[in-house]
């Protein structure tokens, strides 16, 4: 064997990319899974947070900058340790899938927050005033013109966090969530080859590639903004 | 003539009474009273920084007043218990900077508050926005969000948001400041037709030529106080006091 017919052998032996394609195939969809329902849980729990420290209540602002700062400031991988190692302990026992879930969406919602509550901050004074002075109350201002600029100009850092939130679901490899990752590594122990770990950075590429275009053509198409 | 009716006119569109305001330790009104009759076009002049904006702004409690009374046709917009959200709607508001929503076309700009404030059908209205868009001569442009606009347009869709609600009184701070000069005409024309269909008007602006032709009376304000008013003829004509004549002397370039 050559040197070049060796490293082919390696990352692209055809044998074991049939036999362990399909176990790959299944680690998509787990992944795909995970990652819609992480997005709309954390942007859609983000949104709410930023909504609700609009109002001003000192005590619910004050919870969720803590919040906020806290989960942005964790290593995701340290969360989801020692949720999924330490609450067992305490008696609570969730499985892998929803502590991998629930740990990327609330460090999804952390960022997300931040993100809507800059939009929301950074909208003109002059917008409520308009708003306010037609007989819109403050929730319908937030509502109808406030929040939708805010959310608009959120669009390209969300879209942009939300692949990055996505792209960890494959630390669930570590507590054994049955993602591509953790379908590649054991193939790959299995075989002793690294062809299934080329596979699963193909198939990453493949999922998330359309999605970082996408985040790229939102920059362009809502830089609106500043014109 | 009923006798309600002759009530009703008795009683002024717009009435301030004793209004002070403060920024921290800044007395910025010091007790200012007006009334505005129904029809009146109120223009007030003064120099910057004597409390012009944040008069207008109090009238429709956007700054909060700290002492006085405000009424709306004899209904106080002032003091605890006042449903702000309905009064503010019958006191029309256009502003230097425009307001317009961005994010909506001009219709949906003035249909908002039709829908969500007034309760009206989709359908209803669309039709009065197509209305308050005609009067402002901008029919044409009901499909176009504000940054398709020029300044001129934009204002003036402000103030078809303003009239679509049919409010009692407008008030309007500064609606040509932010506009090039060739621009600022076609705003005059639509607040002299809207004068002349008998909206009751307070007006901060410093087109002294419109103010002399348009206004049934001037307030001159400074630090303040209203220091002085009267028709136009002759506040801009024999002003009584020094800083009166100062400041036209000032703008006016005489
Ligand atoms: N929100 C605020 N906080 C603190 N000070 C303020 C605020 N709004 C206005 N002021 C101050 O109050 C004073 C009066 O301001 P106002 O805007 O009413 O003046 P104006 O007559 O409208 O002036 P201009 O012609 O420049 O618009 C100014 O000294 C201004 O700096
Ligand atoms: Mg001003």
């Amino acid at each position: 064997m050559t040197q070049w017919e060796r490293f082919l052998d390696t990352f692209f032996n055809a044998a074991v990319l049939a036999k362990y394609t399909p176990a790959i195939l299944q680690g998509v969809w787990v992944t795909v899974w995970l990652s819609v329902l992480i997005v709309l849980a954390g942007i859609g729990l983000g949104v709410a947070l930023a909504v609700i420290r609009s109002f001003g209540w000192r005590l619910a602002s004050f919870a969720i900058v803590v919040f906020a700062d806290v989960m942005r400031a964790v290593p995701p991988l340290v969360l989801i340790l020692i949720v999924f190692f330490g609450l067992p302990n305490a008696g609570i026992f969730l499985s892998s899938f929803f502590v991998l879930f629930v740990v990327l969406a609330l460090v999804l919602a952390a960022f997300a927050e931040e993100i809507v509550w800059a939009g929301i901050t950074s909208v003109d004074k002059g917008q409520w005033e308009a708003a306010r002075s037609t007989g819109l109350g403050f929730g319908q201002s937030l509502a109808f013109v406030v929040l939708p600029q805010a959310l608009r100009m959120g669009i390209p850092p969300l879209t942009n966090r939300a692949i990055a939130i996505t792209k960890m679901t494959a630390l669930g490899t570590v507590i054994g969530v049955p993602d591509i990752l953790n379908q590649a590594t054991t193939a790959q122990s299995f075989s002793g080859n690294a062809s299934p770990l080329m596979l699963a950075a193909v198939v990453y590429v493949a999922l998330f590639l359309p999605l970082v275009i996408l985040s790229r053509w939102l920059e362009n198409r809502f830089a609106w903004r500043k014109a | 003539m009923t006798a309600d009716v002759e009530a009703a006119q008795a009683t002024p569109s717009l009435e301030v009474r004793g209004l002070h305001k403060s920024f921290g330790t800044v007395e910025v009104l010091k007790g200012v009273d007006l009334t505005v009759a129904h029809r009146e076009m109120v223009f007030v002049l003064g120099p910057s920084g004597s409390g012009k904006s944040t008069m207008l702004r109090c009238c429709n409690r956007l700054e909060e007043p700290d002492s006085g009374l405000i009424l709306l046709e004899g209904d106080p917009v002032t003091g605890k218990g006042v449903n702000l959200n309905a009064i503010r709607q019958r006191i029309g508001m256009v502003f230097q900077a425009f307001n317009l929503y961005p994010h909506l076309n001009a219709r949906k700009n003035v249909t908002l508050a039709l829908r969500k404030v007034r309760g009206m059908s989709r359908d209803e209205a669309d039709a009065r926005a197509m209305e308050a868009l005609t009067r402002v001569g901008l029919a044409d442009k009901s499909e176009n969000h504000p940054s398709e606009l020029s300044g001129g347009q934009q204002q003036r869709v402000a103030i078809a948001r303003a009239l679509a609600l049919e409010p009692q009184v407008m008030l309007f701070d500064e609606p040509t400041s932010a506009l090039d000069p060739e621009l600022v005409g076609d705003v005059l024309a639509v607040m002299r037709e809207v004068k002349a269909a008998g909206m009751t008007m307070l007006v901060v602006s410093h087109e002294m030529k419109f103010a002399r032709e348009a206004a049934d009376r001037v307030i001159f304000m400074d630090q303040g106080r209203i220091v002085e008013q009267g028709p136009p003829e002759r506040i801009f004509g024999a002003p009584e006091h020094d800083r009166t004549r100062a400041f036209l002397s000032r703008v006016t370039g005489d």
